[in-house]
């Protein structure tokens, strides 16, 4: 025991060495996400005469190992919307907490008010852009797609994880938007052809879409799940890539061994 | 020298289950000019009587709007209003910002509610001391909401709130039931009609004393004060710009007539009418 | 000898095995919290209008985002705000600015000014001079006199009230157009054996919004991320008031129309 009080009760600095308090007041910057941990690929938004459609595989990926083949990567949230994320999935999560306890606080006055998609895109865009302000950004890409209840006006938008946004009538996030959206722009090049789109011709051109990204994604599955957001509700399902053909994988040559 | 040992503050009741200190800031809507608010199926409508303090002073505002879709009318301290005021325009803003949503009418009503009701039960804080009638249109509607310090808020086809606001009232509880299909000039009439039964003897509407704000299903908040209100106050024709009320007298009879005069709180809170010692009262 | 622990720790020597600390080398940061979705405005002020023009297309890399995306913004109080750089910093900034001027409305029971917007937009943008809004906006409105003004901005808020500007991905392209066609520059009367330079003056309206028009599908040829659409804005002076609109707190003596126009989409 000595006069000082900060050595009471300490373990004794001439048999232990001195308490190393470095770690105390770390002269280190402040470190945040830096990069997505477990991941998830694409998601597609069609809209349609009188909706709109949105997928995402199953599969969240630890780098290059399919980790997790049977991932919810769509979170309905109320009645009418849909969201659909990629990028990291611990920030997906996080951000399903969220979205489900607004849509729980949205609930308790019970005043006939709801919150649809416009609402819960502009909300998410206003998270996803303050975490980017405090350089600490959730590692997503999001689709929110939905329907007015009243009018059946489809509504489909993006946000990532530096706050932008934008609409069009066909999105796809992540390697979607080099693999798929050339593809939906083709059926859907503007909101003309979205309101001319059959439910049954946009399921066909997301299946397709999928498929696409399915042979040439490596980060892609061959499960996915879809949600249909019309004006009396969400319709979702699950679905495998059927009737695959691998016959172009024989031409590729010059990845490995073969004999030419 | 005490008139009362259970007012000195809002956290006491007195053994008959009141709190003073509440019951006084309601007394101070009463030292308010008038306002009265109405509503159609399509609009709603405040009006209100401002007062000057003297001749040579400007007229106090009674009417705030908030936001494109709400706005609000007080009676009592118009310094509490504002800070009201400001807090619905937070929130409204919020609103907007983080929803891409203007406020629910009746969800910001409960907000100001809430505030006003920790007053009630937090030693050393006051109530407010000002009423106020909220208008505002939602995707449910167009809403009339009456704002007390207690905290109670109700929603109303027809209300008024501030000094000889039963008169008001009266005209409101005679012709409400006509409101909902009423055009929306028709409904601003309804509440000059209304607010000028509120009126003394020797007084009437003027294009200086008269507030009036309307808002609608697809109309944003418009307010008129000073030569804009002539356009009304033109419509209310022969009957003119002074109280009816006399006249109607003699056809209905009045119910009670003013709450305030003969309420057992006016003896001990002394005079009422003319000048108040409270200077911010408008 | 006084052992260790008698001492102020600020006088103890370092302990010889102390923790190791190059495993706790700060990472780098190679997130970048900005990013630029191109595209082009064009701002130009007459005598009694003003023009702000932007494309449609939103792009991120190599990849068209959207078709359909507006950088001209109506901010209020019959004031119009052109954003162009990373968007989701241009549209906050132009969702502040329209909040800025609804409460400068409420406050003051006035519409503001061009050119008090414009100071006010200068302090937006310094109040995040370490942290930048990484867009450029251009503001247009009327002046008291009915003038058109345009007032440019750099990142952190300097600003100037200018003629015509182009900020954007093809704003080198646009400018020396403008310079020539609006400014005049280079342009001599003819027959002057090009010794009198042709005098700037005020264009019609109708001759400006060919120019503007000219400027786009030019950019479009060479700027891969300008294309889509045309968003082309115009301010006029309101008709006199009619007795209607004499009630109107709304009325600022402006009026705002846009046009839609499709500009090559490859």
């Amino acid at each position: 025991m000595n006069q000082f009080p900060h050595g009471w009760g300490r373990p004794r600095d001439d048999v232990y060495g001195a308490y190393d308090a470095s770690y105390l007041n770390s002269t280190e910057p402040v470190t945040h996400t830096q990069r997505p941990i477990v991941t998830g690929t694409s998601v597609l938004g069609v809209k349609f005469k009188d909706g709109v459609i949105i997928a995402a595989d199953n599969i969240a990926s630890y780098g290059s190992l399919a980790r997790y083949d049977n991932v919810e990567r769509l979170l309905q949230v109320g009645t009418h919307t849909v969201i659909g994320a990629g990028g990291d999935i611990s920030d997906m999560q996080y951000l399903h907490l969220l979205l489900d306890n607004l849509l729980i606080r949205e609930q308790y006055p019970a005043d006939d008010h709801h919150l649809y998609a416009p609402q819960v895109h502009t909300y998410l865009s206003r998270v996803l852009y303050q975490r980017r302000n405090k350089f600490d950004p959730l590692w997503n890409s999001i689709l929110t797609a939905g329907a007015d209840p009243k009018t059946s006006e489809p509504f489909l938008s993006y946000v990532d994880l530096r706050g932008t946004t934008f609409s069009a009538p066909a999105l796809a996030t992540g390697f979607g938007a080099h693999l798929a959206v050339p593809i939906l722009r083709r059926y859907v090049p503007d909101d003309a052809a979205a309101e001319a789109l059959t439910q049954e011709d946009a399921e066909k051109l997301v299946e397709e879409c999928m498929k696409v990204l399915w042979y040439r994604d490596a980060r892609s599955g061959v499960t996915y799940s879809w949600a249909v957001i019309k004006k009396d509700g969400v319709e979702t399902g699950n679905k495998k890539i059927e009737n695959q053909s691998w016959k172009f994988a024989e031409m590729i040559k010059g990845y490995g061994a073969q004999n030419i | 020298m005490f008139r009362n040992n259970y007012d000195n503050d809002s956290v006491t009741f007195s053994p008959q289950g009141r709190i003073f200190q509440v019951e006084y800031a309601l007394e101070a809507i009463k030292q308010g000019s008038a306002a009265v608010g109405l509503r159609s199926k399509t609009h709603v409508a405040l009006v209100a009587l401002k007062r000057n303090a003297e001749e040579l002073g400007s007229y106090q505002k009674k009417i705030i709007p908030i936001d494109k879709h709400l706005g609000v009318a007080l009676a009592g301290l118009s310094p509490d209003a504002r800070v009201l005021s400001n807090f619905m325009r937070q929130q409204s803003m919020a609103s907007r910002l983080l929803y891409k949503r203007p406020v629910p009418v009746a969800r910001v009503v409960n907000a100001i509610a809430d505030k006003a009701q920790v007053n009630t039960q937090h030693y050393g804080k006051r109530p407010y001391g000002v009423g106020l009638l909220i208008a505002g249109v939602d995707e449910t509607g167009p809403h009339l909401w009456e704002f007390q310090p207690s905290g109670q808020i109700l929603e109303y086809f027809g209300a008024a709130i501030g000094a000889r606001s039963q008169s008001a009232r009266t005209y409101l509880e005679r012709y409400f039931e006509s409101f909902p299909d009423v055009s929306r000039d028709e409904l601003v009439v309804h509440g000059l009609k209304a607010l000028r039964d509120t009126l003394q003897q020797d007084r009437e509407l003027t294009t200086d004393n008269t507030s009036i704000a309307i808002i609608g299903i697809d109309e944003d908040w418009k307010q008129y004060d000073g030569p804009k209100v002539k356009r009304f106050l033109d419509l209310l024709g022969e009957d003119g710009t002074r109280s009816q009320r006399a006249a109607r007298m003699d056809t209905a009879v009045d119910v009670g007539g003013e709450g305030e005069d003969d309420d057992e709180l006016a003896a001990l809170l002394g005079p009422q009418e003319g000048t108040s010692a409270m200077d911010t009262t408008e | 000898m006084a052992s260790s622990y008698m001492l102020p720790y600020a006088q103890q020597a370092p302990p010889s095995y102390a923790h190791p600390t190059e495993a706790s080398q700060p990472r780098q940061h190679h997130w970048s919290p900005y990013t630029e979705n191109g595209g082009v405005i064009l701002g130009i002020a007459g005598k009694d209008y003003v023009i702000l023009a932007g494309d449609t297309r939103s792009s991120e890399g190599y990849n068209i985002n959207t078709r359909t995306a507006r950088k001209v913004f109506s901010v209020g109080s019959g004031l119009i705000l052109g954003v162009v750089g990373m968007s989701a910093d241009g549209e906050e900034l132009a969702r502040k600015v329209t909040r800025k001027i609804d409460d400068y409305k409420r406050n003051h029971d006035k519409h503001i000014t061009v050119s008090a917007a414009a100071v006010m937009l200068s302090r937006i943008l310094y109040q995040k001079r370490f942290f930048p809004y990484y867009c450029q906006p251009l503001l247009g409105g009327l002046d008291e006199n009915g003038v058109g003004a345009i007032y440019t901005y750099d990142y952190v808020g300097s600003f100037e009230r200018e003629q015509s500007r182009a900020f954007g991905s093809a704003a080198a392209l646009i400018t020396p157009f403008l310079d020539n066609q609006i400014n005049l520059k280079n342009q001599f009367v003819p027959g002057s054996n090009g010794e009198q330079p042709k005098q700037a003056g005020d264009l019609p309206r109708a001759t400006v919004e060919k120019i503007v028009k000219d400027a786009f599908t030019s950019a479009v040829e060479r700027q891969i991320e300008v294309g889509d659409g045309l968003q082309l804005v115009t301010i006029t002076r309101a008709p006199p008031r009619t007795e209607e609109e004499a009630d109107d707190d709304d009325w600022t003596g402006a009026a705002i129309s846009v046009e839609l126009s499709p500009l090559k989409k490859d």
